[in-house]
């Protein structure tokens, strides 16, 4: 696998390129600062069982203009990369995003506009080399409109819909797309929290995940047990909704 | 904007949230022997940002007592566990340069199939390299290679003042001997490079023998140290008479390559207590059965065998959780060594009040150690080291307070890293590099910023 992840420097995205590179699979890393790309680049290499070069380009889902040119490096440095990975997002909480609408706008803009724009350069990428696979981060959030994670989600219910029509449509021309949705993960975007029971770790996702894209799936939830709590919210009325907290 | 920044916000954000519970749920925090004090713990990727105003930083919390404690409930408390990174390997030269937060089980997971192995391990993998380099570890190879600092070549660390400084054997010399070993009280321990060994197999080739009685025990730790690289034994600490430190003496060396299977041994499935056992499951009869059956499963007198890592240097680590066999009440351990100046008599005498005093426990080790460290407060010095757990009740403090006493005559000490009990006074009777050490701390720290609620119970740390 040549794969290129969006996020790979923390949580869930260095946890799956950590799991790719013990295998033996290429990575190239996108993210924000290059000091710290180039830090988990040297990671990469030191757990790679042939110590491969580990590329990295900055790409800020901020700046749909540097998209393009990012993914053009990737290719240099991989040969023609066959998998995409995004886990990169922004996250606040609700209180923050209704006190602040301009974090709001960026927000939204950034979780549901700006991945999509990305993966549509990817996905025409992948699609004229045969095909490939394209692994999004959406999350849990997104089932369900609720309190505590209402903007938030909304974004995420959006990613999450344009990510299963994508499947539907390119499926046959060989492009497999994930949807991973996480649940509550011990990761450092959640270290104030207290974990709520089923919580998982960035690892126990990354195998998950790695696993789901090397069988084809379009959808995991991780952990897997929250495909059944999401299933119980998804079938709560709404006057239930209205009087729970989350 | 992505995750790394947002964790920031979200971090800030949640920390005063729950500062406003605090008073209601009280959070807390425990060392390994779960007695738990109030304090919480901030965790982040990024060590750099998030060590910068902190008091403390702490591992995977495995010192048993409160060395990765606060002081105070609103201190704040660094988790370095999510700094994993790996930042340079250099195979040739066996150089590894490691963040703190490194867990010599991931390290273990990714390079003994490679053929490399940390020059020294503790009886856990379950500890961060930053906590290996705080508590200065010993091992099973302690008389051959010494204490981890040993095969330190360098530390990054976080002052108090908040400036960021290398320390190396001959960059701030002071520093960096004060930090091996120093319980992090001199810097949070950012970044760690050491040399790590290469083995021959994946594999260790173990002798053990049963031993008969404590003298026994000493002079067949003396004949297996000049000629194995590994050595420890376990100790029926409730047998008395002329049983009186009975047990298992281990040797180990790594297996040659014609000796063992080319396939590295499967890591085993990770299994766990499922719940915390009743006070009453560790007593003193549960416990004597259970030696009893370990001594006599070692029915021959003398075994061989070819075995993993994990069983010969984590036997405990196959049940995760397995300080809550202790029940709700907590433990400790009690770690002390007896100078070789003491003499053999001293050992025996130690055993004899220590079955005497009767800390009812299945767990007793014993392990001659090598000349003493370059690290300050570095606990092992050549002697016997003996190791015991005792569940936490009534009687430990003057349990602990006797054994202490008894130890501070031989002109042996106790081991920090264990510790919860012990009393200031008898810790300054023991210790007679603590000034030094204090001295470190006047320079480098003069406002006493760095702290842990050991550091305020045995230093006499102004609050």
């Amino acid at each position: 696998m040549k794969a290129v992840i969006l996020g790979g420097t923390s949580g869930m995205g260095r946890a799956i390129a950590q799991r790719l590179v013990e295998r033996g699979d290429s990575v190239f890393l996108m993210g924000m600062e290059s000091s710290d790309l180039a830090r988990s680049a040297a990671d990469l290499e030191a757990r790679h069982p042939s110590h491969a070069k580990c590329g990295f380009a900055v790409c800020d889902l901020e700046y749909p203009a540097g998209f393009a040119a990012a993914l053009v490096s990737a290719d240099e440095a991989l040969g023609e990369f066959d998998t995409v990975i995004v886990t990169a997002a922004m996250f606040a909480s609700q209180e923050a995003l209704e006190a602040d609408v301009e974090l709001a706008r960026r927000l939204v803009t950034v979780n549901y506009a700006n991945t999509v724009v990305f993966c549509e350069h990817a996905r025409k990428l992948l699609l004229a080399r045969g095909g490939g696979r394209l692994t999004v981060f959406s999350s849990v959030a997104g089932d369900r409109g609720r309190k505590p994670v209402g903007i938030y989600g909304s974004s995420k219910a959006g990613l999450s819909v344009y990510l299963e029509a994508l499947d539907h449509k390119y499926h046959a021309e060989n492009l497999r797309v994930l949807c991973v949705k996480p649940g509550f993960v011990k990761t450092g975007m959640t270290a104030g929290l207290k974990p709520p029971p089923f919580a998982g770790t960035a690892e126990g996702v990354a195998k998950d995940v790695v696993r789901a894209m090397d069988e084809g799936k379009p959808l995991i939830y991780a952990p897997k047990i929250w495909a059944l709590v999401m299933l119980v919210i998804r079938m709560l009325p709404r006057f239930v909704m209205r009087k729970i907290g989350f | 904007m992505m995750v790394t920044q947002s964790a920031k916000t979200r971090n800030e954000h949640e920390a005063s949230g729950v500062d406003a519970q605090n008073a209601a749920t009280a959070p807390t925090l425990n060392g390994w022997g779960r007695l738990p004090m109030p304090g919480r713990e901030l965790a982040s990727e990024n060590l750099e940002t998030i060590t910068r105003g902190a008091v403390l930083s702490r591992g995977l919390g495995r010192s048993y007592g409160d060395s990765s404690l606060p002081a105070f409930a609103t201190d704040k408390v660094v988790a370095t566990r999510l700094a994993t990174r790996i930042l340079a390997f250099d195979p040739e030269r066996c150089v590894l340069r490691v963040e703190a937060g490194l867990s010599l089980a991931e390290f273990n997971r990714i390079f003994v199939p490679r053929g490399y192995f940390s020059p020294v391990t503790p009886g856990t993998k379950f500890v961060t390299f930053g906590g290996m380099v705080a508590s200065d570890v010993h091992g099973k190879n302690h008389h051959v290679e010494g204490c981890f600092g040993s095969h330190v070549r360098a530390l990054r660390l976080r002052l108090a003042d908040d400036t960021i400084l290398d320390c190396s054997p001959t960059e701030h010399a002071d520093l960096f001997y004060g930090s091996i070993g120093g319980m992090g009280l001199l810097g949070h321990i950012l970044e760690v490079e050491f040399v790590v060994r290469r083995i021959p197999s994946a594999w260790v080739y173990m002798e053990s023998q049963r031993v008969r009685g404590i003298d026994e025990f000493l002079s067949e730790l003396g004949r297996y140290a000049v000629e194995w690289p590994m050595t420890m034994g376990w100790i029926d600490c409730l047998s008395q008479g002329s049983s009186l430190g009975r047990g298992i003496l281990m040797a180990g060396r790594w297996a040659k390559r014609e000796e063992a299977s080319p396939v590295p041994p499967a890591v085993p499935f990770d299994k766990t207590l499922p719940l915390e056992l009743p006070n009453w499951a560790v007593n003193s009869f549960t416990a004597g059965a259970f030696n009893n059956l370990y001594y006599w499963s070692h029915f021959q007198q003398y075994k061989t065998a070819v075995v993993g890592p994990e069983p010969f240097f984590y036997p405990l680590d196959a049940l995760l959780d397995w300080n809550k066999g202790y029940g709700s009440r907590g433990f400790t351990q009690y770690q002390c060594v007896i100078p070789r100046a003491a003499g053999a008599p001293a050992v025996r005498e130690f055993m004899l009040l220590l079955t005497k005093l009767g800390g009812a426990s299945p767990l007793c080790v014993i392990k001659d150690c090598g000349p003493e460290g370059k690290g300050v407060l570095s606990f092992p010095l050549e002697g016997t080291s003996v190791a015991v757990d005792m569940a936490v009740s009534a009687d430990t403090q003057a349990i602990v307070d006797r054994l202490n006493e008894f130890v501070i005559k031989t002109g042996g000490r106790i081991y920090l890293t264990k510790d919860s009990f012990t009393r200031p006074e008898h810790f300054r009777a023991m210790e007679p590099r603590l000034p030094s050490f204090l001295e470190l701390r006047q320079k480098w720290d003069p406002q006493r910023r760095l702290r842990s609620a050991q550091s305020v119970r045995l230093f006499g740390d102004q609050v």
